[in-house]
């Protein structure tokens, strides 16, 4: 195990699960809680196309991808607290469009043959230093912005009307918290790729969520497992040398199911 | 009337939902200490007018003042939703419930205080013993008085309330407008139902709502409100008339 931890691209790929995971953990919850996970999955996939952007202009594709994320995220935040009935279609239209476009501009670019894989897919263990302080920062926002609002926050995701009422100024709370999605979503493709992106965000909350009684627990019990099953799944990758991203959704995704099927054997013995 | 016996003002309020017409030129006052029923045939605006004055609904014109300030920015108000399944499968505790209310009304740190009022809110409201329940858990009646306790923890001057009664048997509603009647000594209450038999026990004075607006400063429904809710030739609802009471809730038939 030791001699694992001595390669550099390891110790990096560890980090950036850290970092990830704490980010997962908190913003998942509020996806979670919120009910927002179709609007994450329109995101990663709007994204895409500031992906394909990025290389046709030749900037950095997370710079790329995270203008996009941003920008669609204000729009889908605009949508949904305007008109509730049609938001899901616009922002399916944008999952769509974002894709399209990102392929599209990837096709016109010269001397293409980037590893656009890795951005389906994720390379945990390809992150450079650089993009481990970018999630560091973000990680700093996220917690700032989660620890100065906690109680307007906590009062629109339990019911935004009523916050509203007690005079929260909801709309920007919840836009702010699309923003930080986006964000979020931005650099777990980095980790875990677009594709696999809801899985890192919504299993983890899930199960925390049947296990705590506080949104703080929710919070920190989401980030932990998150660390687990990122940890657990980049063993797997190394022993049997398999995509990093796939094993860390498979680990999670074997738990969920493990999880909910203890549920449904508890609840039947207590019955 | 002067501003410190007026709790609620509205002037020549006008709402629609895109083409659709829901409120046209409401006027009234709601005085301080009032106990107002809001009445009315479904889909004619209650609740509609309701989230205006809490500032959820923005109108597209009009003037409203609740305890002398613009709806969305009053600090003293407590407001019980109608719908109680919101916020389903949220890990929260029934005595967090009711301590964002406190804390959302007040701001600031909580304190010791607060936890403690917020105890003898959930006390006050027979729900004391499942403070520690996740909210989640809970019936339809339980959940209500969560509601109410969420409302009340702030110490509001004025409340709005939506249907307390509707996910309620009728020992719970019974319970529920004893609670509202005690709470009345100390605060306006602003009621949503369409159980036309609370009014002569509780209720103050009524307004109906069907697009228009026509209140009544005692506990009686008109002739008019009558036919605003349920149409020219309205029979008297059978409630009405069944439970006896000792106070008229119709006019004398002319």
């Amino acid at each position: 195990m030791t001699d694992i931890l001595s390669y550099g691209f390891i110790q990096n790929a560890l980090w950036a699960g850290v970092l990830a995971s704490i980010a997962c953990g908190i913003i998942g919850t509020l996806v979670v809680v919120n009910r927002i996970v179709f609007i994450s999955g329109g995101i990663a996939h709007t994204a895409y196309g500031g992906i394909g952007m990025a290389f046709f202009l030749g900037i950095s594709p997370l710079l790329g991808a995270g203008i996009f994320a941003v920008v669609a995220a204000v729009i889908m935040a605009l949508i949904t607290l305007k008109d509730k009935n049609r938001s899901d279609t616009v922002i399916g239209v944008m999952w769509a469009c974002g894709m399209a476009f990102g392929i599209i501009l990837s096709d016109l670019t010269p001397g293409y043959g980037v590893d656009l894989m890795s951005y389906l897919f994720g390379s945990i263990l390809a992150v450079p230093d650089s993009d481990l302080v970018y999630m560091g920062i973000l990680d700093f926002f996220i917690i700032g912005y989660v620890l100065l609002y906690f109680r307007q926050i906590h009062a629109v995701s339990f019911d935004m009307e009523y916050a509203t009422s007690m005079g929260v100024r909801s709309g920007l709370i919840y836009t702010v918290l699309l923003v930080m999605s986006a964000l979020a979503v931005v650099l777990l493709i980095r980790v875990v790729g677009l594709i696999l992106v809801i899985a890192m965000l919504t299993i983890p909350p899930y199960i925390a969520e049947k296990k705590v009684c506080s949104l703080k627990g929710m919070m920190i019990l989401s980030s932990i497992l998150s660390l687990v099953f990122t940890i657990t799944g980049l063993y797997c990758a190394y022993v049997f040398n398999l995509t990093s991203g796939a094993s860390i959704i498979a680990v999670s995704s074997v738990c969920f199911f493990i999880f909910i099927l203890y549920e449904k054997l508890k609840e039947k013995l207590l019955s | 009337m002067s501003e410190t016996e007026t709790a609620v003002s509205v002037r020549n309020l006008n709402f629609s939902y895109g083409a659709n017409e829901v409120l046209r030129d409401i006027t009234f006052d709601i005085k301080k200490g009032e106990f107002l029923a809001v009445i009315g045939p479904n889909g004619g605006g209650k609740s509609t007018l309701l989230k205006i004055l809490l500032g959820i609904l923005k109108p597209q014109s009009g003037d409203i003042r609740v305890l002398g300030h613009k709806p969305g920015t009053v600090n003293r108000i407590g407001y019980v939703p109608q719908n109680v399944t919101s916020g389903g499968g949220f890990p929260i505790t029934v005595e967090d419930v009711a301590l964002m209310g406190r804390m959302l009304t007040r701001g600031g740190f909580t304190k010791k205080s607060d936890r403690e009022y917020v105890r003898m809110v959930l006390e006050e409201l027979q729900i004391g013993e499942i403070a520690k329940k996740r909210i989640d858990d809970l019936s339809g009646g339980q959940r209500q008085r969560v509601l109410m306790a969420r409302a009340l923890a702030g110490e509001p001057e004025l409340i709005f309330l939506d249907e307390p009664a509707s996910n309620v048997d009728m020992e719970g509603q019974t319970r529920i407008y004893d609670i509202l009647a005690k709470l009345n000594e100390k605060m306006t209450i602003v009621v949503v139902s369409h159980d036309l038999t609370i009014i002569p026990k509780f209720a103050s004075s009524v307004a109906c709502v069907s697009t228009t607006l026509h209140k009544h400063d005692e506990a009686e429904v008109t002739d008019e409100m009558m036919q605003m809710s349920y149409g020219a030739d309205a029979q008297c609802p059978v409630e009405l008339v069944a439970h006896g009471h000792p106070h008229r809730v119709l006019m004398e038939h002319k």
